[in-house]
């Protein structure tokens, strides 16, 4: 198993046989700004950038030995009503249908597809062109400091016609007719910077994640909140209301346990006055549930006392060993794993740059 | 055209290239053409002038709005910088 790790730097890729020995490899795309590596049937997709090239998507079918640029890298159409231009792909999803993939973009919010495995992308229509647009998504751009961005691309496992796309900001939308048409799915999800503090959409989710043994279950790890919605419902109920009042419930990424949907782990972070975006305290922890979001447990045995990193949004994942193994990469370079479902950690990679994404690959 | 650092991996490593055309746009075509992704990369979907680039042809700069509307003539040095900001 490899572990895939973007940086602001390159791609790292870190192997292991047996989950305790690892091996850090030499980088792919030195210098370049890994937003998202991805591995999925015999195919693997990056998205990077220079910073100052513009965004493209690079693609290997030999486990990262060798490496093309997508033909036709992901892009708004020539001529776009708006004029958009895409600054950086920022996420990878693929489809369960054979070669089919999507990419999120920030910024402007756009949704883009390939059907041939990544090489040739073409603009979802349906979403960019979609007559509320303009209004869900932050444009003209707003300019947080790393933009605007669409992620958690997820597509339901039984129907590859019903999608889920998440803002941030924005809120989650979804669409039942393969991205035609779309509709805000965010009843019972705060925004509580702006005026009306439950708004029809406007939210800022971090991330989404859909249950992949029970795809109706949709976690969220949200600005304001750690979200469940189990579908046919349409109102998130804010299971973060049940972690510890002192740790709070703000963080950016959330991942599930691949078998067992009342599974999930949470990295929060301090969310007070300034959004230092560090550890609460300056004490990192993993937070699990193991209830569906009724209660939860710190789990930090190995990690620092006292450090300052921060994990982001898809710096964190899961492989489907039994017990599970969990990973996160940190902003200052760090790659941690636990493989008891996060009873103990250790620190199994350091000195890489900058940590955007760690997948397993 | 004089082509900088990292575009290079386009060129073949070549810092220096041939392209045909009477106008700045017309020779990006062509390079895109001889080295596939290179037009991208120096401007976007728009035809806009990717953020950090400049264009001289010659010793003299080019509008950024006006690659389309630049000519080149077929002794011309056009050359091609980016920044490099950021850490």
């Amino acid at each position: 198993m490899n572990l895939l790790v973007g940086t602001r730097k390159g791609l790292w890729a870190i192997g292991t046989e047996d989950r305790r020995s690892w091996t850090v490899g030499e980088p792919h795309f030195f210098g370049q700004i890994v937003q998202h590596a991805v591995a999925h049937d015999g195919t693997v997709l990056v998205a990077a950038s220079t910073g100052h090239l513009g965004p493209t998507v690079f693609r290997s079918t030999d486990g990262g030995g060798s490496w093309a640029e997508a033909s036709r890298p992901p892009a708004f159409a020539t001529g776009d009503r708006l004029g958009r231009a895409l600054k950086t792909v920022f996420w990878l999803t693929p489809s369960h249908e054979a070669g089919v993939w999507y990419a999120g973009g920030a910024s402007p919010q756009g949704l883009f597809r390939s059907d041939d495995d990544g090489d040739t992308w073409s603009p979802v229509t349906g979403w960019n062109d979609h007559p509320m647009w303009e209004t869900w998504c932050e444009w003209p751009e707003e300019s947080t400091p790393d933009g605007s961005m669409l992620h958690s691309v997820i597509v339901d496992p039984r129907d590859a016609r019903h999608l889920y796309v998440s803002l941030s900001g924005g809120g989650t939308f979804e669409s039942t007719d393969g991205g035609e048409g779309w509709a805000p799915l965010n009843q019972g999800v705060a925004a509580d910077f702006f005026p009306d503090p439950f708004p029809e959409f406007g939210q800022d989710p971090h991330t989404v994640r859909m249950h992949p043994a029970d795809p109706d279950r949709l976690y969220m790890q949200n600005h304001c909140g750690i979200y469940r919605l189990d579908r046919p419902e349409v109102k998130w109920t804010r299971i973060g209301d049940n972690m510890p009042r002192e740790i709070g419930d703000i963080g950016f990424p959330i991942e599930l346990h691949p078998r067992d949907p009342d599974t999930a782990w949470v990295f929060p972070m301090d969310g007070t006055e300034t959004w230092p975006r560090t550890s609460i305290d300056g004490r990192p922890a993993a937070y699990v549930t193991r209830d569906g979001g009724t209660t939860w447990q710190r789990q930090a045995n190995g990690m620092p006392e006292r450090a300052w990193f921060t994990v982001k949004r898809q710096a964190m994942t899961t492989d489907g060993d039994d017990p599970v193994g969990i990973y996160f990469g940190t902003t200052c370079g760090e790659v941690w794993a636990s493989t008891d479902e996060g009873e103990s950690w250790r620190c199994i990679a350091e000195h890489l740059p900058e940590i955007y994404t760690v997948e397993c690959g | 055209m004089r082509i900088p650092t990292p575009l290079r991996s386009y060129t073949g490593q070549q810092s220096v290239v041939e392209g045909r055309g009477t106008t700045v746009d017309e020779v990006l075509a062509d390079l895109d053409r001889q080295f596939p992704g290179f037009r991208f990369r120096v401007v976007d979907e728009q035809g806009r002038l990717r953020t950090h680039m400049k264009v001289w042809v010659g010793e003299e700069p080019v509008d950024r709005g006006a690659l389309a509307t630049t000519p080149v003539g077929a002794d011309d040095e056009v050359t091609l910088m980016q920044a490099l900001s950021g850490g």
